[in-house]
């Protein structure tokens, strides 16, 4: 037959054929050389994108970094190490500690003029809410009617009006510090913070107002900062009384400060406002000691999501850092992979094939050296990972849920903060740079809008946007579609051709009947991969349940999850049928499962685009580990029926790629690479799964509505008995 | 004979009138400036510039021109252009005394007139309006002409019965330009009197500038007893710190009042006066506040000796102005008054204030301190707030503003463009953190929903609530609306403003009277004197807009393109197809492959029959015919040349 048709194509050379469906069908019809080259070209596009990364630049003219000379001088130093004294002076064994501190740093706001309040919050983190993703910021302020004093937190705010600014913008700086329990570095951020207050309480530039939120930390950094954000955003006007008159208020609000206010004013509990949020900056000193020579400083950028804010906002901190103060610089790599050896062969490999190409012509310099490439691949990992996670890495995280632009600077001193001759030095470093960074933001006339979002940062000064990185996930998941198609039409062409050498030999009405209806086969398909994805929502749902039971451990936990995800999938086998249960002819049987193959890829594909919109980073590692898994998926018995050697091959192939695609044993493995694998234990997973649920990231739900149905579904492939 | 007699009498009353008229009607200039010490270690400086003249006059001696015509032409019966920067801090300068209430204004440029023209024309006139004063003031009020960005407010913001219109311009940057054709009105200019102290420099970098011109014409409808004349009122009034207070670094624990003078305010003295005006008068002000404390520390204020207790004057006043009866059982405001002319010319001296004495006070509060604010995050919807909170401060104040049964009432006056779509009915009253129904609490309420590109949405709302409520809260929730590209404003990005709120206590009046035994012809203590109802104003908001991609175009253009040219290509492709041919071959060969039964095929199984042979004889292509593998062959060959070539050249020469 085949042969019939190939004379009669040769014979007719002019067969209509656009040449886009040509391309189609070749591509189709070379699927598995296909797959593999694009699989292996999208894993070498993303080892490349170090080497493709660009020096950041700063997009908005009107930034103007570091155009204007630093008004922070030793007088700021002096007046900054006076209140760290003074912090530190207080007695922590007092009751009262946690009031002092907020009754100091509000008296010093006082001092310098500007407008002081106190935000009192009931700390309390969120619990698992799955219709809450999307739709609400994590923190969420719940009145309870019988909580003690103790836990309330008290945020001071300062807040300077611009002199001659209309107060419609506002930029703000948030120190974290613990009340109940200071130390020095938190003190040293505070001190730093109220120098810089009161020097821009004094200046005349200021064109949007300055807010100083000295965060309570006690109940965690983020909390105290989502909790003013959202008095800030959404207040509750009902029930403001009886907030405000608390029967502890007696206690936790501090008598004496009127005495010391230099004005009649009494400091209110009014809730201050200054306009619509420009930026924000949390600023941390950490009592780091690093080898470097230098005075260190870290920025995290990353929010929830893997959201990140404008690029520009990393540049002017950057670009002040380096080039005016002196610092050195660091964003957050994966310290396990700058040893890694695969990773400096391929480092060395890209060195190799770069300097051939510049040997060839000067003017190709795309290599960069080998300790570089380590080096920007251990920063994009870990911006890969941290965005993935959805989590954010610090309290400015809680400002991305507004859409504002914030990062946290973490500075750390080259010599011990109690080096009191060295502090002067470290702490006019540091006031100079957020001087210079507000007065950045402060320059700016729009919102910021030049620069990217969508990025990763291969090192403080390089990134790769988003042009870049989508190349090699798109890469990495067009085998799939293809793949889907092929297997589809491979059946087809297959149905096809039994069925015309049936009609050749016994052409019936009956027949033709049966051929209409296996083209609609794949609903069978469809419908066991639907299942398993509703089993996929109903273990997405299962914590919910879980977190009610008293008295659980992680590991408890999560054994009951397992168990009661895999009673689910029974249970929804028992109610809408198995997936082998479907009694078809033998003939076909070979079949049945690359339908469903076909169907599960397709879906994955789907799923895969849509989390790539979300997040891509979360889209990418998701790639790497299922795009193999879906392409290579066959059943263990189809495969014992091919020659020896390949088929262990496969079956080794199959069995390892997923093992490894299973989430839990992913996240331990991952784990115990980076920690060692005596701390891992299988609770880990609960803790983890927990984190990402209480910071609504959509890690979860895809790992549970996406991933794990794919899984399921290989698995199913893999034990189909056909 | 008979006619030509009532002829000449006629002219004769003419003649006489217009003598009358000459002899009583002259044109008046004053010039006046007010100075008052600030509880946070400013000065509050007013200046009081007032020119006054018939309405019906041939020639002008001292009156603007411009002004004269700008009245005579649009037929103004009232005006007010308010050019401000820096907001005024109603909670530290006090918002219950004739300087905050009239004179503070929003942030930019507001402006508001009544015209004495039929209704139908106020809009054209309001246009033509907006075109001449941006002209004479170097400033975009031009922008106002636009319907959707004035309002015509009906009772909300002035009790005036029509021909109003409103409209503000919160972003519009104010500086020098603005001011050298204001003080160009003056017959001075800047060269003498008040004026002439006037330091650029020094205003700009205060904390609070309003630059204001108020005109009052009446002689359109001639009323009985009512003087036709034109009355200008130009006032500026700033918040500025003394030089000594600007270098000085803050030291701890209780301080001492900065000392100013003239001099160190504002860089300058005044060395001549204006011979031109009728009076030229410096006035320094103890607010109600400020004399408590004074009265409380037993320092004796009646005397105009320039030494006391807590302070000393540079200069001995001319004498002293109270109040005639304190209605609050506070202190009372004491004015020095010193008269330039009193002073020989040349010899005009730096007045000033030397504090002896570590003084804290607090400035007279509004009933309640008002908030604007807006609620919501994402680029979708949100909703304004705006919080009354009572200040306690007030002392007695609230007095003034009960009506019966202990409520307050308070006018609510709002405007808002019309791509923020407030819906009116979300309306939400909450007081004291109780939810209430709006009926209960809202008396009046006059909305005009706007129209999106065509009008702004305007709402003006009495409100009633008992007087002890101490938190009054009302929200309204709006969408934000998707504007066309080109009509993004430029720095789009920033955000959109809503204009300030005008927040009014209709029950409270900021007035201050003085002794009848110290009657002054001073204009600007007149205008103290008059009753007018408490006016604040709320914060101007910022309201983030989706903005697109301003470089779209381009990529629209070139989708656009893209999709053109694949449209006419295709198109092209299906006129010149013979189709009824190809239908023939394909048939043809269909027959040869499926006998018979090619019409029960479907149609996607017989394009996948029609596709898949294709593959097949790729891959079987090798086997099969020889010589068209030696054709890819060459052709491989033939690609691998070129290629090397083309390598081989650019390694070379490139």
């Amino acid at each position: 037959m085949a042969e019939s048709e190939v004379n009669e194509a040769s014979k007719n050379p002019k067969k209509p054929q656009k040449p886009l469906i040509r391309v189609v069908i070749y591509i189709i019809s070379h699927s598995s050389l296909f797959s593999l080259i694009c699989c292996i070209a999208g894993i070498v596009a993303f080892l490349l994108l170090p080497i493709l990364a660009k020096n950041t630049y700063i997009s908005e003219n009107a930034l103007m970094p570091g155009s204007a000379n630093p008004m922070f001088s030793g007088h700021e130093t002096i007046e900054a190490n006076q209140l760290v004294k003074e912090i530190m002076s207080i007695n922590p064994k007092i009751v009262a500690a946690g009031i002092e501190i907020p009754r100091l740093l509000a008296q010093h706001m006082e001092r310098t003029g500007a407008e002081v309040y106190c935000h009192k919050f009931h700390a309390q983190m969120n619990q698992f809410h799955p219709l809450q993703f999307f739709s609400a910021s994590p923190y969420t302020l719940k009145m309870q009617e019988n909580s003690s004093c103790g836990s309330h937190g008290i945020n001071s705010v300062g807040i300077i009006r611009a002199p001659r600014g209309d107060g419609k913008e506002a930029i703000v700086l948030v120190t974290p510090y613990n009340s109940s329990k200071i130390d020095l570095s938190e003190a040293l951020s505070l001190g730093l913070a109220y120098s810089i207050f009161s020097l821009l309480s004094r200046v005349n530039w200021l064109a949007k107002d300055f807010v100083w939120l000295a965060a309570d930390s006690r109940y965690g950094e983020y909390n105290s900062v989502a909790a003013w954000l959202k008095d800030y955003h959404t207040p509750v006007f009902v029930g403001l009384k009886e907030f405000d008159t608390d029967t502890c208020a007696e206690s936790s609000y501090p008598h004496d400060w009127k005495e010391h206010s230099t004005t009649a004013r009494s400091i209110p509990d009014v809730f201050g406002r200054a306009g619509t949020i420009a930026a924000a900056l949390v600023f941390k000193v950490v009592d780091r000691q690093e080898t470097t020579d230098k005075d260190t400083l870290n920025i995290y950028s990353e929010a929830s999501n893997g959201q990140m804010p404008n690029l520009d906002l990393i540049n002017i901190v950057h670009y002040l850092a380096v080039h005016k103060q002196g610092l050195h610089v660091k964003v957050e790599k994966f310290y396990l992979l700058l040893n890694s050896a695969w990773l400096r062969i391929v480092g060395e490999i890209f060195e190799l094939i770069g300097k051939v190409a510049k040997n060839l012509n000067p003017q190709w310099k795309f290599g960069i050296p080998a300790a570089d490439y380590i080096e920007g691949t251990a920063t994009l990992a870990s911006s890969v990972y941290y965005q993935a996670l959805g989590i954010p890495t610090g309290s400015h995280g809680a400002f991305r849920d507004y859409q504002v632009d914030a990062i946290t600077l973490e500075i750390s001193p080259r010599v011990s903060l109690n080096n009191e001759a060295r502090r002067p030095e470290f702490l006019l470093r540091g006031g100079r740079l957020i001087e210079g960074v507000i007065r950045s933001v402060n320059n700016l006339l729009e919102k910021f809008h030049q620069s990217f979002f969508l990025y990763l940062m291969t090192s403080s000064g390089k990134f790769v946007s988003v042009g870049v990185y989508m190349i090699g996930f798109a890469l990495l998941v067009s085998p799939l579609p293809v793949a889907a198609a092929a297997l589809y039409s491979g059946l087809r062409t297959s149905d096809s051709s039994l069925n015309t050498n049936k009609h050749k030999a016994n052409p019936s009405s009956t027949e033709a009947y049966g051929t209409v209806l296996k083209s609609w086969r794949w609903l069978h398909a469809a419908k066991v991969v639907f299942v398993v994805h509703l089993w996929g929502v109903l273990v997405s749902l299962v914590p919910c349940l879980i977190i009610q039971l008293p008295e659980r451990t992680p590991t408890s936990s999560m054994l009951a999850w397992v168990s009661l995800s895999i009673l689910s999938l029974v249970t929804l086998y028992g109610i809408l049928g198995s997936p082998y249960s479907y009694i078809i002819s033998p003939q076909y049987q070979r079949r049945e499962w690359e339908i469903l193959k076909a169907v599960m890829i397709a879906v994955a594909s789907i799923g895969l685009g849509l989390m790539s919109i979300i997040n891509y980073a979360t889209a990418q590692i998701g790639a790497v580990l299922m795009v193999p898994m879906c392409l290579l998926a066959v059943p263990l018995r189809h495969i014992s029926r091919s020659g020896m050697s390949r088929a262990v091959l496969l079956t080794i192939f199959n069995l390892v790629v997923a093992f490894l695609s299973f989430p839990p044993v992913t996240m331990l493995l991952i784990k115990g690479f980076s920690e060692g694998f005596d701390s891992v234990s299988v609770g880990d997973f609960w803790i983890w799964a927990q984190s990402l649920w209480t910071w609504n990231s959509a890690t979860y739900l895809y790992l549970i509505l996406i991933h794990l149905p794919c899984w399921a579904l290989c698995i199913h492939i893999l034990l189909h008995p056909c | 004979m008979f006619v030509i007699l009532i002829f000449f009498t006629v002219l004769a009353q003419c003649f006489n009138g217009k003598e009358v008229e000459v002899v009583e009607e002259e044109e008046v200039f004053t010039e006046e400036l007010l100075l008052r010490p600030l509880p946070d270690r400013k000065v509050l400086t007013h200046f009081h510039f007032e020119h006054k003249a018939p309405f019906h006059h041939q020639h002008y001696r001292l009156f603007p021109k411009a002004i004269h015509q700008l009245v005579q032409k649009f037929r103004i019966r009232e005006m007010e252009l308010s050019f401000t920067q820096g907001r005024w801090n109603y909670e530290r300068w006090g918002g219950f005394d004739p300087v905050s209430s009239r004179n503070v204004k929003p942030p930019g440029v507001e402006l508001w007139a009544v015209f004495d023209v039929p209704p139908n024309q106020v809009d054209e006139t309001w246009k033509n309006l907006t075109h001449t004063l941006s002209g004479l003031f170097c400033a975009s009020i031009n922008f106002l002409e636009s319907t959707t960005a004035y309002s015509a407010p009906v009772w909300g913001f002035q009790k005036i019965s029509g021909g109003l219109r409103y409209g503000a311009l919160p972003r519009e940057a104010v500086c020098t330009e603005n001011i050298t054709p204001w003080l160009k009105l003056l017959p001075c200019r800047d060269k003498a009197g008040l004026a002439s102290i006037l330091e650029r420099p020094s205003i700009y970098n205060g904390f609070y500038h309003s630059q204001r011109l108020r005109l009052i014409s009446r002689g359109f409808e001639s009323q009985e007893g009512v003087k036709p004349e034109i009355v200008l009122q130009q006032t500026l009034t700033a918040v500025l710190q003394s030089d000594s207070q600007r270098t000085m670094t803050t030291n701890y624990g209780k301080k001492l009042q900065t000392s100013w003078s003239i001099r160190s305010i504002f860089g300058r003295k005044p060395n001549d006066i204006c011979v031109l005006a009728k009076s030229s008068t410096i006035f320094l002000e103890l607010d109600r506040g400020l004399v408590y404390e004074l009265n409380k520390l037993g320092v004796e204020l009646d005397t105009t000796s320039a030494d006391n207790a807590a302070f000393e004057l540079t200069v001995i006043p001319t004498r002293v102005i109270k109040e005639e009866k304190s209605s609050l059982n506070e202190g009372s405001p004491v004015v020095y008054e010193f008269s330039m002319d009193k002073f020989s010319p040349g010899k005009l001296q730096d007045i000033g204030l030397t504090w002896k004495h570590p003084i804290v006070w607090a400035c007279l509060q509004a009933p309640y301190h008002t908030n604007r604010f807006l609620m919501g995050s994402g680029n979708e919807r949100g909703s304004i707030a705006i919080s009354l909170r009572s200040t306690h401060s007030g002392m007695g104040s609230r007095i003034d503003n009960v009506v019966d049964g202990s409520k307050v009432e308070v006018v609510v006056f709002q405007v808002v463009p019309w791509y923020v779509k407030v819906y009116y009915h979300t309306l939400q009253v909450f007081i004291d953190g109780q939810p209430k129904m709006v009926a209960d609490v809202v008396e009046k309420l006059h909305v005009s929903p706007s129209e999106d590109k065509v009008s702004t949405g305007a709402m003006e709302m009495i409100l009633k609530f008992p007087s002890d409520a101490n938190l009054v809260v009302l929200t309204m929730e709006f969408d934000k609306g998707f504007l066309h590209i080109d009509e993004y404003p430029p720095d789009a990005n920033q955000g959109f403003d809503i204009p300030s709120a005008v927040i009014s206590f209709p029950n409270s009046q900021a007035s201050i009277t003085y002794l009848k035994e110290n009657f002054t012809s001073s204009p600007m203590l007149q205008k103290f004197k008059e009753k007018s109802v408490l006016l604040s104003y709320t914060e101007v908001l910022l309201v983030p807009l989706a903005t697109p991609d301003f470089s779209m175009p381009y990529n629209v253009i070139t989708i656009t393109c893209t999709v053109f040219a694949l449209y006419f290509g295709s198109l092209l492709n299906a006129l010149r197809r013979r189709v009824g041919e190809e239908e023939r071959i394909f048939e043809s060969k269909g027959k040869f492959i499926y006998v018979g039964d090619s019409t029960k095929i479907r149609l996607v199984p017989l394009l996948l029959q029609k596709l898949f042979p294709k593959l097949r004889t790729h891959q079987q292509q090798p086997q099969s015919s020889s010589p068209s593998s030696l054709l890819r062959s060459k052709l491989i060959f033939k690609v691998i040349l070129v290629a090397g070539l083309a390598i081989g050249w650019h390694f070379y020469f490139g």
